[in-house]
């Protein structure tokens, strides 16, 4: 458009890396093999990583240098290695179904970023950062991970769900402010972290329980 | 130094029982932590009244009446429970319900939860603030799994996943809060209660609004307000009953206590009285699901339980109301809601145990099986439907005027809530209690100190609050406005 100056190398890269982010929370919303859906999960984290690397060398903030590396070392490597690993001794590589048929979810999906823009309109006016574009999608890959974490019926994919939730946080967390102060960045690594330990703990018992990662079982605790 | 300590006994003692926590004796070490945990927080609580609010470590923690007054009682609650639980869980033992690793596990928890409660309640940091409360879901999710029944893993799936999409939520909330505050503080400050605080009138309004919504959801979600309460039944029912106890008296607490900070600051920043109506709303809906709810339980854990979602939601209310006076109501309902329900979880366990089995029906003559456990669990009710002279009484009585006076059109519905409540639970504890014995005695005798230390402190509460008491709830209320 005429109206605006054209916008630095970076922050066009930048803004490339968030409709990338976007796209690969479509993909894994249409995605039915769990080994793709972690494949994708990594591919985020890398764009992840990739994006706040590149805000860290635009705009010199120290700090972000370090959160980049926390995101490469535990969303890159660690959890896809761990969900790997996981789903490699529970032996699950089977199709997911889906509660909705994939076409309804992209429907959905679309409408939930439409909403996403609406929301975050007001607040990225107000962001001083060079960022402010690029919020919309953080807020649009939050709700398309909750989606797929009502969509989806099985264990595995509900976690993954969850685990880019955060990372649209983050994303969040980068575009609107900078970045999170270091140690609230640690506490929260910390936590996603064990969390993901505890869950893998927590599908050898589900699966010893009831044979299957369906958490169709896990409908027994309903009022009467 | 008494901060340190409070922070320090129940972190090294969840090391120092994951490494003895299957020993003989570690019910006792646990309690000696917990001791020793209450001990540091009443000699905190000593400095706190005679020198006014503190900030430590360079203003990472922040302590002033408000949190000081949560922190004594999760660290009473704490050492009620823990002396609860030793015979508790060396039933649960000899029925081979846990196994020694097991043990070692839920000993180890339960001093790392009380750690992460008393840690999101004294840090002046939100960011920490959440990461504590997440952490609290994480040890919490482990207790509620300890039997790794069918049941228990279900509802801790439920826990997790529920919590943990609410406490997403919170996240994003307080990266709003960092985004509002950043253009008037420093980085590092951005973050800080009592920065926030102090610029919270400059604070903008269009973000602090979505912020409080995100922040109300997500640790509401902790709290149990309706419609976000669905974890909690669960929760409670499938849990080791000493967890059960903890989760009603002190988590939710702690969850209602990181709304309250979060409104203080939003009722500065927005200068209308958004964060007070969806306070009161979502307190209000939470009163009126869960009493309906409460005729159609079970198993009286579950029963138990949906009752903290009508409590929680009756303090939500007051606090959404705001003022000198209906904050004072809430905080007193807190600690009365706090200790009788602890209580009564206790005296629930008990019977439990007695006769096998969590359902309602199976549970029957109370009172000639052990009547120490009977009366405990009666007066428990009586003093938690908020019968004079118990405190619950004198708090209800106290939100209630005031909502007569800011709020009428809340107090029929209220009033009728709390009624429907009423004959639900009473009805059903009532056969219970009384009623012919089916089940025979236990070889370990009922811990009920705990049971009639807490009844005891309520019905104190309701009688006469000592001036002390009474002053520092005076402040505690100022400060939420």
């Amino acid at each position: 458009m005429s109206g605006y100056p054209a916008l630095p190398v970076y922050a066009q890269t930048i803004n490339l890396l968030a409709a990338i982010l976007l796209l690969l929370s479509f993909a894994m919303l249409g995605q039915r093999r769990i080994i793709s859906l972690i494949n994708l999960f990594m591919a985020q984290g890398a764009v992840l990583f990739a994006s706040t690397a590149l805000v860290a060398a635009a705009t010199n903030q120290h700090h972000l240098y370090w959160s980049a590396l926390i995101t490469l070392v535990l969303k890159v490597f660690l959890l896809p290695w761990i969900l790997h690993r996981l789903i490699r001794r529970l032996n699950v590589k089977w199709d997911i179904e889906t509660l909705i048929n994939i076409p309804t979810t992209m429907m959905i999906g679309l409408m939930l970023v439409i909403f996403s823009f609406n929301l975050a309109l007001p607040i990225s006016a107000l962001a001083g950062t060079i960022l402010r574009s690029t919020l919309g999608i953080a807020m649009a890959v939050v709700m398309l991970s909750f989606l797929m974490m009502i969509t989806r019926s099985k264990a595995v994919p509900q976690v993954i769900g969850f685990l880019s939730m955060e990372n649209g946080l983050f994303f969040a967390a980068t575009s609107a402010t900078y970045g999170m102060p270091m140690v609230v960045e640690l506490g929260i690594a910390l936590d996603v972290l064990v969390g993901m330990v505890i869950l893998g703990v927590f599908f050898f018992q589900i699966r010893e329980q009831f044979d299957s990662l369906d958490i169709h079982h896990l409908e027994k605790l309903k009022e009467d | 130094m008494e901060f340190l300590l409070v922070l320090a006994f129940p972190l090294v003692g969840s090391l120092v029982l994951a490494l003895f926590g299957h020993r003989r004796g570690a019910a006792e070490i646990n309690s000696a932590f917990s001791l020793l945990t209450l001990l540091a927080a009443a000699a905190l609580t000593l400095t706190i009244v005679a020198s006014g609010p503190q900030l430590l470590f360079s203003e990472q923690i922040f302590v002033d009446p408000l949190n000081v007054f949560l922190v004594a009682l999760t660290a009473f609650v704490g050492f009620t429970t823990s002396l609860f639980s030793r015979p508790y869980m060396h039933v649960e033992h000899d029925h081979g319900k846990l196994s020694a690793n097991r043990l070692r596990l839920y000993h180890s928890m339960f001093q790392l939860f009380t750690f992460t409660m008393l840690l999101a309640l004294t840090t002046n940091n939100m960011g920490i603030l959440w990461v504590a409360m997440e952490a609290a879901t994480l040890t919490t999710v482990l207790l509620v799994s300890l039997y790794r029944t069918a049941a228990s893993l279900e509802a801790a799936w439920k826990y997790f996943i529920l919590c943990g999409v609410g406490i997403a939520q919170a996240l994003f909330g307080t990266i709003l809060l960092y985004f509002a505050a950043e253009k008037l503080l420093s980085p590092d400050n951005a973050l800080l209660w009592t920065h926030l605080d102090a610029v919270k009138g400059s604070l903008e309004p269009a973000v602090m609004s979505l912020a409080f919504v995100f922040l109300l959801v997500g640790y509401g979600t902790k709290v149990g307000l309706v419609p976000l309460h669905n974890w909690l039944p669960d929760a409670h029912a499938e849990g080791p009953t000493p967890v059960s106890a903890v989760l009603s008296g002190l988590l939710l607490n702690v969850a209602l206590y990181a709304v309250v900070r979060c409104k203080v600051l939003a009722d500065g920043a927005l200068h209308s009285n958004l964060a007070a109506i969806l306070m009161m709303g979502f307190g209000l809906l939470s009163v009126v699901v869960a009493a309906f709810f409460l005729s159609r339980q079970r198993d009286i854990k579950r029963l138990f339980a949906y009752s903290s979602i009508e409590h929680m939601g009756i303090i939500t209310f007051a606090f959404g109301m705001g003022g000198p006076l209906a904050s004072f109501g809430g905080l007193l309902h807190m600690t009365v809601h706090s200790l009788t329900k602890s209580a009564i979880f206790f005296a629930v366990g008990h019977a439990t145990q007695k006769c096998g089995s969590q359902l309602i029906e199976r549970i029957k003559g109370l009172i000639q099986l052990s009547p120490m456990v009977g009366w405990g669990l009666m007066l428990g009710t009586l003093a938690i439907l908020g019968m004079p002279p118990f405190g619950v009484f004198t708090s209800e009585f106290l939100i209630l005027t005031t909502a007569m006076r800011l709020q009428p059109w809340a107090t029929p519905i209220l009033l009728l809530s709390l009624g429907v409540a009423f004959a639900a639970i009473l009805g059903k504890v009532q056969p219970m209690v009384f009623g012919e014995p089916t089940a025979q005695r236990l070889p370990h005798r009922p811990a009920m100190v705990p049971v009639f230390m807490h009844l005891g402190l309520v019905l104190m509460l309701g009688l006469w609050i000592p001036p002390y008491l009474a002053d520092w709830y005076r402040q505690a209320a100022k400060l939420i406005g």
